[in-house]
């Protein structure tokens, strides 16, 4: 089990590492959306289940889920505000 | 600034933070050798307290319900925060019937939908024995629902979520935390006192007012998570007039 230990920690510590250097947004949603659900394998090595569970909800769905679609809002605020301005 | 100049400070920094964070990590107790009392005093007592075997909801619905009481109320102002920003009963009236989703698509979200809807009711009836609870299972039931969205669109999503009493039913969910505390009081007892029938240790209906609060935490977070969710995605709709 120890070798489980130090593993998912090295893991954890790539993949944050990952969602860092990830620079197209969309993209870095998805990296983070699996950070997330790499911490709660962590938590759940780590023998603390119901943070693992909290955590799968929050970090891995319900967060990027909710930065998608800030995103997606977003983007969409900008390119018509290039049409416009192409317009003009 | 140059490049050069830039990276040698940040190198110092870097050996600065790393012999502060070798200094703070150093004396700590290894893994499972934990110092302070209370988490052996809870491992053992909560079971013959409280009938409970999962000893995390007892402190957070128990013990502690008054810290959880708190923590609900914060998800409850900030969905009424988003509410009253964005809502807005004009926002798109004439979207039109978009995005048909092939057969497959729509006929495994229909079964991973009845799937996670039983998880997440197992989840929030089930926190007092196994690890889980309101919370959780409010977030499993809430964005499960995307799953319509996905399969079918956003005028069906449309109809589910923003319908009248899933606000009704936040509400309830919050007032009921309140309300199982307050209930205390006509036994003359502190507020949130559990007084209710403790029933068999491993039961689904042990543990008094435990399994009560976490039913009414699963009630208002699902309903919290479908409102947010449905206001985001009316933001988008709204915006990009496409409804799939």
């Amino acid at each position: 089990m120890i070798v489980f230990r130090y593993l998912i920690l090295l893991l954890v510590g790539i993949t944050a590492l990952g969602v860092v250097r990830t620079r197209d947004t969309t993209c870095q949603v998805l990296a983070l959306s699996f950070y997330g659900l790499l911490l709660a394998v962590m938590f759940f090595v780590f023998q603390a289940p119901d943070v693992a569970l909290s955590q799968i909800a929050v970090g891995a769905v319900a967060l990027p889920l909710m930065v998608m679609l800030a995103l997606a809002r977003m983007k969409h605020s900008s390119e018509q505000q290039k049409k416009k301005q192409e317009a003009k | 600034m140059s490049g050069a100049w830039r990276i040698r400070i940040f190198f110092l920094a870097a050996a600065g933070f790393a012999c502060l964070y070798f200094l703070a990590v150093r004396n700590l107790p290894p893994w499972g050798h934990y110092r302070g009392p209370y988490g052996d005093v809870m491992a053992t007592s909560s079971v013959f307290q409280r009938h409970t075997t999962d000893v995390v909801n007892a402190i957070d619905y128990d013990y502690r319900g008054f810290d959880t009481l708190g923590e609900e109320f914060i998800l409850f102002t900030s969905v009424l925060g988003v509410m009253l920003l964005l809502r807005d009963p004009e926002k798109n009236k004439g979207i039109s019937r978009t995005g048909n989703m092939g057969q497959a698509t729509r006929f495994g979200a229909a079964g991973s939908y009845a799937a996670l809807l039983v998880f997440g009711l197992y989840m929030t009836t089930h926190g007092q024995l196994t690890p889980g609870g309101g919370f959780q299972g409010g977030v499993i039931l809430a964005t499960a629902s995307m799953l319509i969205y996905i399969a079918e669109d956003f005028r069906v999503f449309k109809r589910i979520t923003s319908h009248p009493i899933v606000e009704a039913l936040d509400a309830l969910g919050a007032a009921g935390y309140a309300a199982i505390g307050l209930s205390a009081f006509l036994f003359s007892a502190p507020f949130l006192t559990n007084w209710m029938p403790l029933g068999k240790t491993g039961d689904v209906f042990s543990s008094g007012t435990i399994a009560a609060i976490s039913a009414c935490v699963g009630l208002e977070v699902t309903a919290a998570f479908l409102m947010l969710g449905y206001t985001y995605l009316e933001e988008i709709v709204s915006e990009t007039g496409e409804g799939g």
